[in-house]
C-alpha cells in the first residue's frame, strides 16, 4: 500500500470544481425561492430621521419590506471576546436610530425576483440627519465626537501586558529606536463574497441555513440564540466556499435576518452579497497605527520593545474584532530574544466597518513591528539586517523557549532557516553585487523577514469558543472509509489530506476515503477553519480517531481469527497472526458501489483465514455474527482533540528589488522563502497556501488600502478602486523548506494557512527600504507606491 | 417588453424571451442553470465570469443576454470532450492551479484562450494572459505552471 503522507498528491476535490460542477451558495437552487436586498447606509454617521417604505411595498414583484423596528426580536450579532472594561455596542441587525458606518444595512428587501429586489431598494426612502463622522484612529483616541453617547469617549478597551521591566530595560540600552508604524486596513476579498440561503419547514420547524462561513457550527450555535430557535431545529450547510481569508470566520447580521426572513414568510430565501456590498459591510482586516520603541545595545542584542497601539475597531465589534490586537501583543516577540516587552493597546470606535480576523489576524502587525525594528537597529548599528536577527535568535536547543509575551514556542530552528536562504540566494555574492550596483548608480535593495508565527488555534482556555476539533472515522460495511471533521477547509485541501492520513494510518486506497465537512446534520459538533489550525488540531483528530477505530478492529480481527490480541498485528491494511503477517493471502477487494452482488450486502468470508483487512473487519463489525463479548457492533471512532498549546511555524523569506530611478517603479529580481511548519502531509498544498500568502502580503506591502474621506465615505468601494495583486505583479517565487516537527501533536505538524501573510510583508518593504537607503531612507508606509518613492527620488 | 433571443451554448440551442437588462451572465446561470460561470466583482475586473462567445475570451457580466442573441456561447460546462477533460483542465488539477475553485471557471477560460492564440507561451506572456483575471487564493504560480503543463499537453 503506497505511503500517502509527504506525497505530492493531487487533490480529491478538484474535478468538480475544474468541471463547473461544484456548488457555491449561489449554485443552489430551491423552487420559490424569494431574493433579499439590504438598504444600506450612505452615511458614516448620521440619525434616522425616518423610513418611508411604502413606495417599495407596492412595487412589482415586493412580498416585504423589514426595518430595524421589525426585528427588535432578533438577538444583538455576537463578539465573542470579552476583554477587562470592554464596551460593547448593541448591534441589532437593522440599524435602529442612527447609522454608524457607510454600508449599515437600514432595511431588508424581499421580492420574488433578484433584480425587483434591487429595483425596489431605490424606492425605500431614508431621511438622514447628517452627524460628525469620527475616521482618524489616533484623533477618535483623543477626543471629539463621540459615536456612542453612553460609553463617554470612543475608546473600546485599554490593555497592557508583556513581562520584564521595560522602562528599566530601555534605560539601560545603547540606542532607542522609535518609529510610528502603520498597518492600513485592508479588504480581504475572497472572489466568492458572502451568500446565504435559508428555507424554513414550517411544519417541522426546521430551518436550514447555507452560507458561505468558515464556522458552520459555531454560526449555528449563535443563529440559533439570535434568532430564537432550538439549536438541535437548526441546521447550518457550507456548501463550497470561495475563499474566506478569516472574513467568513464571523457571524453576520445577514446571516441571521435571512433565517428569520425564512421563518416569516416560509419560504426559501437567498442574499448573495455583491462586490461592493462585500468591501462595505465585510470585516476588514489590520487598522492599526503604533508607536514602537527599540531597546539594543551597540553590538546588536535586543534589550527591550514597547509598541504603543492604536486599533480601529470600527463603529461595531463583529465576533472577534478587540481580540486581533492582543494577538498582535502575544507575537511582539518575534523570533528573538527579548527579555523586556511592553504592548499598549487603545481599541477605538470609528464610524467604518468594524476589522476583525483577515489571514493572519493580528500576528502580520506584529511581524511587521518586530522585523522593522531589526531593520532600524541594523542600520542604526551599520549591522547587516541577516547579522543582528542571527544574534538574538534563541538557540535550537534552547526550546521550549519562553518570550516576555507569556508564550512557549514548541520547537524551533531559526538559524537553520535563514542559513538555507542564505545560501539559496547567495547571499554574500548578492551584497557584493548590491555594492556593485550601487556604485553604478542602480537602486538595487536586500529585504530579509525572519518571522515567527502563532498557529494552530489553540488550547481552549486560549480560545473564546472551544479550541479543540473533532473528527469521527468510520468504515462502512462495503470497506469504504468515511471521514467526518469539525473542520471546514474553503480551499485549503483537507479532503485530499486527511484522507492522505486515512489511508496511511488504515492501509487502504486513497479513493477509498471520503472526507465530509460543513454540516452541523451530518458533522459533529466542530469549530473551523481558521488560525492555521484545520490540520494541526483537526488533522490531529482524525489521526486519534483512527488510532481508536484500529483498537476496536484489532479486538474484532482477533476475535475472528481466534487468537489473542497480542498475537495478532496490524500492518499494510491486515491484521494477521504474527507468524503470517508475510503472508500473500489475496486480499479481498472493496465492493465498488453499485456492483454488490444481487444488491446485497456480501456475508464476511472469514471462516479459516489466518488474516483480515480492516475493511473485512468493518463488515464484520457490522454483521455482528462473530464480535467478541461485550463489543459494540459497527466500525467508528470519534474523537474531541484538545491541544496542549499553539505551535509555532517559521522561517525566512529574502526578497530582492530594484527601483527605477525615472518612475519608482519597484521591479522584484528575486524572491527566496525558507518556510518551516513542521511535518508536512502534502508539499504541494503547502506550497500554493505560501503562495497565495505571499501574495496577499505582497498586496498589502504594494497596492492595497481600505481608504475613508475624512467623512467616512468608503473611497475604494469598488475592485476599480481597491487594488489587488494581479498575474504579472508577482515575481517567480523560490520556495524551499527546513521541517522542525511540532511535539504539540503526534502528526507534528504545525500549520501554513497564514505563513506566507505573515512572514512577506516586511522582507518586501525591507528590500525596498534597503534600495533607497543611500537616500536617507530608513521606513516607508504600506502600501509602498511607485508616486511616493519618485517624490523621495525627486526631494 | 421582452425580447426574443436564440443562441447556442455548449453546442445545445435555446430560445427564451428575457427582459434587456438581463445580464448574459444570469442568462447562463438563472435561466439556463449553468452555474458554473461565477460572478466576482459586477465590473468586468476579476474574470471570474470568462466565457467564449463566438470562440472570443468575453466577461459575461458585463454583457446583456440580448447582445449575445445568435452567438455560439461556450461555458466551462462545455469545455470537456467525449468525457474527456480539457488539457487545461487537467493542467490545472496537475498543477495545483485552484484551491477555493471560484475564480478557476473564468480562469480556465481566459487560459483556455491564451494557449490558444500562442501554443507555447512564456511565462511572461501568460502572466500578462492573465491579466484580467484575479486569483486570491493560489498567488498565480501554480496557475502559470498550469497553463505551461497544458500547453505542453496540448502541442503533443
Amino acid at each position: 500500500m503506497a505511503n500517502y503522507v509527504g506525497e505530492r498528491v493531487k487533490r480529491t476535490e478538484d474535478p468538480r470544481l475544474i468541471k463547473g460542477l461544484a456548488h457555491y451558495v449561489d449554485d443552489i437552487r430551491l423552487p420559490d425561492t424569494l431574493h433579499v436586498a439590504f438598504v444600506r447606509s450612505q452615511y458614516a454617521h448620521a440619525r434616522i430621521i425616518s423610513i418611508d417604505i411604502s413606495e417599495a411595498l407596492n412595487a412589482p414583484c415586493v412580498v416585504a419590506v423589514y426595518t430595524g423596528k421589525d426585528v427588535a426580536k432578533i438577538g444583538p450579532v455576537p463578539c465573542a471576546s470579552a476583554l477587562p472594561g470592554l464596551k460593547v455596542p448593541d448591534y441589532r441587525v437593522l440599524a435602529q436610530d442612527k447609522v454608524y458606518f457607510v454600508g449599515h444595512p437600514i432595511a431588508a428587501v424581499v421580492a420574488r425576483d433578484a433584480y425587483a429586489a434591487r429595483d425596489a431598494l431605490d424606492l425605500v426612502v431614508v431621511d438622514y440627519d447628517d452627524l460628525p463622522a469620527v475616521v482618524d484612529v489616533e484623533a477618535a483616541a483623543k477626543g471629539g465626537p463621540v459615536i456612542y453617547e453612553d460609553f463617554g469617549d470612543n475608546i473600546a478597551y485599554k490593555l497592557t501586558a508583556g513581562e520584564g521591566d521595560i522602562d528599566a530595560a530601555l534605560a539601560a540600552s545603547d540606542h532607542v529606536l522609535k518609529q510610528r508604524i502603520v498597518h492600513q486596513r485592508l479588504a480581504p476579498i475572497a472572489m466568492e463574497g458572502r451568500g446565504v440561503l435559508a428555507r424554513y419547514f414550517p411544519g417541522e420547524e426546521e430551518l436550514t441555513v447555507w452560507s458561505s462561513t468558515q464556522i458552520p457550527h459555531l454560526l449555528r450555535t449563535q443563529l440559533a440564540l439570535m434568532i430564537g430557535i432550538p439549536e438541535n431545529k437548526l441546521r447550518v450547510i457550507t456548501p463550497e466556499v470561495g475563499g474566506g481569508f478569516g472574513s467568513k470566520l464571523n457571524v453576520y447580521a445577514e446571516e441571521a435576518m435571512l433565517g428569520w426572513i425564512s421563518m416569516q414568510l416560509a419560504k426559501p430565501v437567498k442574499w448573495i452579497e455583491g462586490r461592493r456590498e462585500n468591501i462595505q459591510g465585510t470585516i476588514h482586516g489590520r487598522g492599526q497605527v503604533g508607536y514602537v520603541e527599540t531597546g539594543c545595545q551597540n553590538d546588536g542584542t535586543i534589550t527591550g520593545l514597547r509598541y504603543d497601539v492604536f486599533a480601529d475597531l470600527g463603529a461595531y465589534l463583529q465576533l472577534l474584532t478587540p481580540a486581533i490586537p492582543t494577538l498582535t501583543g502575544l507575537m511582539l516577540s518575534g523570533s528573538y530574544k527579548i527579555p523586556a516587552i511592553q504592548i499598549n493597546v487603545t481599541g477605538c470606535f470609528t464610524n467604518k466597518m468594524s476589522t476583525d480576523a483577515y489571514r493572519g489576524a493580528g500576528r502580520p502587525e506584529a511581524t511587521y513591528v518586530v522585523e522593522r525594528a531589526m531593520d532600524l537597529v541594523a542600520a542604526e548599528l551599520g549591522m547587516d539586517p541577516a547579522e543582528v536577527r542571527r544574534k538574538n535568535f534563541p538557540a535550537a536547543d534552547e526550546f521550549p523557549f519562553h518570550t516576555a509575551t507569556g508564550l512557549d514556542y514548541d520547537s524551533g530552528n531559526y538559524q537553520g532557516a535563514l542559513d538555507k536562504a542564505q545560501a539559496i540566494i547567495g547571499y554574500a555574492a548578492l551584497r557584493e553585487e548590491q555594492k556593485k550596483a550601487r556604485a553604478d548608480g542602480r537602486l538595487l535593495g536586500i529585504g530579509i523577514s525572519t518571522y515567527v508565527e502563532i498557529c494552530a488555534l489553540g488550547p481552549s482556555q486560549a480560545m473564546p469558543a472551544g479550541g479543540w476539533e473533532s473528527a469521527t472515522v468510520r468504515i462502512e460495511p462495503t470497506g469504504k472509509v468515511t471521514i467526518l471533521t469539525g473542520a471546514s477547509p474553503h480551499g485549503q485541501g483537507q479532503e485530499t489530506s486527511f484522507a492522505q492520513i486515512a489511508a496511511d494510518e488504515l492501509g487502504v486506497d486513497l479513493n477509498d476515503v471520503t472526507v465530509i465537512h460543513g454540516d452541523t446534520g451530518i458533522v459533529q459538533y466542530g469549530i473551523g477553519t481558521f488560525g492555521s489550525r484545520a490540520t494541526a488540531v483537526g488533522g490531529t483528530a482524525v489521526f486519534i480517531a483512527i488510532q481508536k477505530l484500529k483498537e476496536k478492529a484489532h479486538k474484532i480481527a482477533a476475535h475472528i481469527l481466534k487468537t489473542e490480541a497480542a498475537h495478532i498485528a496490524f500492518a499494510g491494511g491486515r491484521f494477521a497472526r504474527a507468524a503470517a503477517a508475510a503472508t500473500t493471502e489475496a486480499s479481498v477487494p472493496v465492493v465498488p458501489v453499485g456492483e454488490s452482488p444481487a444488491g446485497a450486502i456480501p456475508e464476511p468470508e472469514t471462516e479459516g483465514k489466518s488474516s483480515l483487512t480492516i475493511q473485512e473487519v468493518a463488515l464484520a463489525a457490522h454483521i455482528a455474527r462473530e464480535l467478541p463479548p461485550d463489543t459494540e457492533p459497527g466500525l467508528s471512532a470519534t474523537y474531541f482533540f484538545e491541544p496542549k498549546n499553539f505551535t509555532f511555524p517559521f522561517g525566512t523569506h529574502i526578497v530582492v528589488v530594484e527601483i527605477d530611478k525615472e518612475t519608482g517603479d519597484i521591479k522584484f529580481l528575486r524572491y527566496v522563502a525558507v518556510d518551516d511548519c513542521g511535518k508536512v502531509i502534502n508539499p504541494m498544498l503547502v506550497d500554493g497556501q505560501l503562495h497565495g500568502g505571499i501574495v496577499q502580503s505582497l498586496g498589502q506591502a504594494l497596492f492595497e488600502e481600505v481608504v475613508y474621506d475624512d467623512q467616512g465615505q468608503l473611497v475604494t468601494g469598488s475592485l476599480m478602486d481597491y487594488a489587488l495583486p494581479r498575474a504579472m505583479h508577482i515575481p517567480w517565487l523560490e520556495l524551499d523548506r527546513t521541517e522542525t516537527p511540532s511535539p504539540v501533536n503526534p502528526l507534528g505538524v504545525k500549520g501554513v494557512g497564514e505563513a506566507g501573510t505573515i512572514g512577506a510583508t516586511p522582507a518586501i518593504v525591507g528590500a525596498i527600504v534597503d534600495a533607497l537607503s543611500p537616500f536617507g531612507v530608513k521606513h516607508l508606509d504600506m502600501p509602498v507606491k511607485p508616486e511616493a518613492i519618485w517624490r523621495i527620488l525627486n526631494a | 417588453m421582452k425580447r426574443a433571443i436564440s443562441m447556442s451554448v455548449n453546442g445545445v440551442s435555446y430560445q427564451h424571451e428575457v427582459e434587456p437588462r438581463l445580464l448574459l451572465v444570469h442568462y447562463l446561470r438563472d435561466v439556463l442553470g449553468l452555474t458554473g460561470t461565477h460572478i466576482g466583482c459586477e465590473t468586468s475586473l476579476c474574470g471570474a465570469c470568462t466565457i467564449f462567445v463566438d470562440g472570443q475570451a468575453i466577461k459575461s457580466c458585463t454583457m446583456l443576454a440580448v447582445q449575445a442573441d445568435g452567438a455560439e456561447i461556450t461555458t466551462i460546462e462545455g469545455l470537456m470532450k467525449n468525457g474527456e477533460l480539457h488539457p487545461m483542465q487537467e493542467g490545472f488539477w496537475e498543477r495545483h492551479g485552484l484551491q477555493c475553485g471560484y475564480c478557476t471557471p473564468g480562469m480556465i477560460m481566459a487560459a483556455t484562450q491564451i494557449i490558444d492564440r500562442n501554443a507555447n507561451p512564456s511565462r511572461e506572456e501568460i502572466r500578462h494572459g492573465l491579466e484580467g483575471n484575479l486569483c486570491r487564493c493560489t498567488g498565480y504560480q501554480h496557475i502559470v505552471e498550469a497553463v505551461e503543463w497544458a500547453a505542453k499537453k496540448s502541442a503533443m
